[in-house]
């Protein structure tokens, strides 16, 4: 497959040029081309903001559902037909702020999906206030002080809960980025990418240079199945590492906890009605 | 039914067709399973049985009571006389005071009923009210007070005439998984209950007699609760998914479909809030997978934001709504009718619903797994609203209609063209879903195109609005009628929705049985939202109307004036968390008519014991 089999000629972009969305749509298209993933096959969910928009550019069936929702329509469209190849597109307000109670418990639940969170450290669609990531002393219309507090720090989280999959990428290093979410799709089980990127028109602290000057990449002896070294890696900063931090693969997926799933892989809207062991569960309270 | 007292001296308590026993202790002393034990046990020995509890919201502590109502004729509604208690506390009578009449039969462990007995001022002036039984100290010399529970069953069931092969039974089948050591003791315990029975009933001073008409024909009928009906309409719709957050009194329905889970092959998934759980069946659904979530007031409202996501993407879900008095977390135990308002007007901007009220057993049942269909038909959040005494509440029914099972499938296989919003002539769509044919499948909580696609073209918008609204039309032709009880002649009319059905229905049975030329009717909203179509005839052809509402503000009467226009001017309203009594609802409806009321209580009440809710 080619990338260009993920295009959609009549979508009418919205977001600005040089945004790190773009880079990223790219790249996705491509790690999706070079997986050879069939677009009915594929399902992106995503919420609101400028990240949520992304599937509608890209071509495979979409639930662009709520803002910060995404991980709960994500696990019952899994859970449902695991067959589906699922891929959630988020920001970082929807996926930390929004909906941080659906991630914190959706990386404990492990369903078989993507979770591709863009990271430019503010809001976009909102025109430039705070995000969950945002640094200290990041001015906004609404934090007018600076930020002060504590900026959310996904991959300690994910790692903390043992999430199944966790990395960082840049946005703006397409050859790395592409590796990245090849590994993040191909992996059985809840994987986390934390996509940074720049906002070219509301966030003029952390642009592309800012991104490439703070970032370097694990080393190639860093062990992503050595938990500890992962969090200690994960709660550097300054300069921020990007890689595969973390993996487990030993766990277990939410669809394969499943009992339906145990004999029979047949998505539920194949299964059949037992009109004949309704009548005798009926038939016991008798 | 009334008590006779046969001379002064020595008072025989003799009852007959209709009792009502309580049984009232604190939580922790295993009231429940004396109400499982007991009207399993009533069912099998062949006499009607009703069920209802009331609970503090605590797990150890407070007071607690179950109606149970055994009776010659079909039992359906909770009435406020007590024909006998049970107390297994000190509380208890204190408790249930203002429902203790003289003809009360209070049978207790002489430290339970001490403070009662001694108390000569509030009515309880009939020593011969009160008879004392060993359960502690025959509980004590069983094991230990845990006993009790059992030792209460076994003297029940004893002067109900029930077989002790029957209740033995049904301590076997109770007690067994937890060992013989336990389920022997069991088996003592019921065994020095019937013997505490035998000698009430053989006591020269108060011999007790009670005397039922079984019917061979009840022991086979249904032994089930409001949950359980709903919980089999679920699994005759196919449901396949549900996601909820526990919370009274939806749990049970939780419990229900967790528990079927593996021979039904459905999902279970206790999310993490009720936001995850809406959101969770919306993708579920989506993915074709019929789904459902269950909640009370305050969890609804945390979910009603998907509620209008399910408007707008029209994937279909099933929102049970376990009813109980707010706002907020307000009475977590309790049982109200306030959240008609809160279902019918949820969720941002304007799309169709639908929502039921069953009010029968039966109805739960067909209703439930008609909420699957019309939310798959119309592609719209369909609601159950339901309360803690419908969930809770047992009796024995014949059947439920199984054969009539048939689930259309509305799902159809996407061709490469495919568009989820095509615009249709009624505003339905044929539903694909993704990973079934060669389309893509795109639902966007945005304002979108036919293609699903986002868009803030100002004609599409329009046309959208108009194409979800329009499925309004064959919504509103398949609406599900009210149900009249009582000829179509009536000048009088009551009106009550949900849960109030069988309580409004005995009480006029009750009424029109003394006074049979009184023209009276009660017509029994099953489907709230939208109206069917001869709500309004049925309205306009009454002289007089009243409604029966567990709300403050008559959220139904609100609703039938915006929709008919109709005011009805008389409204009885209960909102402390109880359900209608059949005597309330008695008296009440007389005073609305202008008749007397010549005697709820008493002796007059034991020669009405005629055939009640045929």
């Amino acid at each position: 497959m080619k990338p260009r089999d993920f295009d959609m000629p009549d979508a009418d972009v919205a977001w600005c040029a040089g945004c790190g969305n773009l880079a990223i749509l790219r790249s996705l298209k491509t790690a999706l081309a070079e997986l050879e993933i069939q677009p009915e096959n594929l399902v992106f969910v995503s919420g609101i903001g400028q990240a949520g928009k992304l599937p509608h550019y890209i071509k495979g069936n979409l639930f662009n559902g709520l803002h910060g929702r995404s991980l709960s329509p994500a696990t019952g469209i899994k859970a449902a037909n695991p067959e589906l190849t699922v891929i959630d597109v988020s920001g970082d307000g929807c996926m930390y702020g929004e909906g941080g109670n659906h991630f914190m418990h959706t990386i404990r639940r492990n369903p078989d999906i993507t979770n591709l969170v863009h990271n430019n450290m503010v809001y976009g669609l909102t025109k430039g206030q705070a995000s969950p990531t945002s640094q200290r002393d990041f001015n906004t219309p609404l934090q007018v002080d600076g930020v002060f507090l504590e900026p959310f720090n996904p991959l300690a989280v994910a790692i903390a809960l043992n999430a199944s999959f966790v990395a960082r990428a840049f946005s703006g290093d397409r050859k790395q980025i592409i590796e990245i979410f090849k590994a993040a799709i191909e992996h059985k089980g809840y994987a986390m990418v934390d996509i940074f990127q720049p906002c070219v028109t509301f966030n003029k602290v952390n642009t592309r240079n800012w991104f490439r000057e703070h970032t370097y990449y694990l080393e190639d002896d860093h062990d992503p199945l050595d938990r500890n070294e992962a969090f200690r890696r994960a709660t550097e900063t300054g300069e921020y590492p990007l890689g595969i931090f973390y993996k487990n693969s030993k766990k277990s997926t939410f669809e394969e906890n499943l009992s339906i799933y145990q004999e029979e892989k047949t998505p539920l809207f194949q299964r059949k009605f037992h009109r004949g062991k309704l009548q005798a569960l009926v038939e016991s309270k008798r | 039914m009334g008590i006779n007292f046969r001379g002064e001296i020595m008072p025989v308590f003799l009852k007959e067709e209709d009792i009502s026993l309580v049984l009232c202790g604190e939580a922790g002393q295993g009231i429940q399973t004396v109400e499982a034990i007991l009207a399993q046990a009533v069912k099998q020995s062949g006499y009607n049985i009703f069920s209802t509890k009331e609970y503090m919201s605590r797990v150890r502590g407070g007071q607690n009571s179950t109606e149970i109502r055994v009776s010659s004729h079909r039992v359906a509604s909770y009435v406020d006389r007590i024909d006998i208690l049970l107390a297994l506390s000190s509380g208890a009578i204190d408790h249930l005071r203002d429902r203790i009449s003289q003809d009360t039969l209070i049978i207790g462990d002489p430290e339970h009923i001490k403070s009662a007995k001694e108390e000569k001022t509030a009515g309880f002036s009939l020593d011969s009210n009160f008879i004392e039984v060993p359960l502690m100290e025959t509980a004590q010399e069983m094991g230990g007070p845990i006993f009790a529970n059992v030792i209460a069953a076994g003297a029940l069931s004893c002067l109900l005439n029930i077989p002790q092969e029957i209740f033995d039974g049904l301590i076997s089948d109770m007690f067994t998984r937890k060992g013989q050591e336990i389920l022997q003791k069991d088996l003592k315990a019921g065994e020095a209950g019937y013997n505490i029975g035998k000698g009430l009933m053989e006591s020269e001073k108060t011999p007790i007699h009670l005397s039922l008409h079984g019917k061979s024909s009840v022991r086979d009928e249904l032994l089930i609760n409001g949950t359980d009906a709903m919980g089999f309409g679920c699994l005759a719709g196919e449901c396949r998914f549900m996601s909820s957050y526990p919370m009274t009194p939806s749990t049970p329905l939780q419990t229900f479909l967790a528990s079927n889970a593996h021979d039904f092959e459905l999902v279970y998934e206790q999310a993490e809030d009720e936001i995850a759980a809406i959101n969770m069946a919306l993708g579920a659904s989506y993915a074709g997978a019929r789904s459902i979530v269950a909640t009370s007031g305050s969890g609804f409202a945390l979910m009603e934001e998907g509620v209008g996501l399910s408007g707008m993407i029209e994937t279909p879900v099933v929102i049970c709504i376990g009813q109980r008095p707010g706002p907020a977390v307000g009475l977590p135990t309790r049982t109200s009718q306030e959240d008609l308002n809160l279902a019918l007007y949820s969720g941002p901007g304007e799309f169709p619903r639908v929502i039921f009220a069953p009010g029968k057993l039966e109805d739960a049942f067909t209703l439930t797994r008609l909420a699957f269909n019309m939310a798959e038909k119309y592609q719209v959040p369909v609601f159950i609203l339901f309360d803690q005494y419908f969930a809770d509440c047992y009796y024995n029914i014949p059947s439920l209609p199984l054969e009539d099972v048939e689930n259309e499938n509305y799902l159809v296989k996407t061709t490469p063209e495919y568009k989820r919003y095509l615009i249709t002539h009624d505003g339905v769509t044929p539903r694909g879903i993704p990973g079934y044919g060669d389309g893509l499948v795109v639902v966007d909580s945005d304002e979108h195109d036919e293609a699903g696609h986002i868009t803030e073209d100002l004609k599409i918008r329009t046309q959208m609005v108009d194409k979800r609204l329009q499925k309004m039309e064959q919504i509103m032709e398949d609406a599900v009628a009210p149900e009249l009880v009582g000829g179509d002649d009536y000048h009088s009319l009551i009106i009550g929705w949900g849960s109030t059905y069988w309580p409004i229905r005995e009480a006029l049975e009750n009424i029109t049985r003394k006074h049979p030329d009184e023209k009276l009717g009660f017509l029994h909203f099953k489907q709230v939202y939208p109206f069917h179509k001869s709500v309004a005839e049925y309205l306009e052809k009454a002289e007089d109307v009243i409604i029966l509402e567990n709300n403050a503000q008559g959220q139904l009467a609100n609703l039938i004036k915006l929709e008919t226009g109709f005011e009805i001017q008389e409204k009885f309203l209960k909102y402390d968390g109880m359900p209608f009594s059949v005597e309330e609802v008695e008296e009440r409806v007389m005073k609305f008519m202008g008749i007397g009321d010549d005697g709820i209580r008493g002796d007059d009440r034991a020669q009405d014991g005629g055939e009640v809710l045929k």
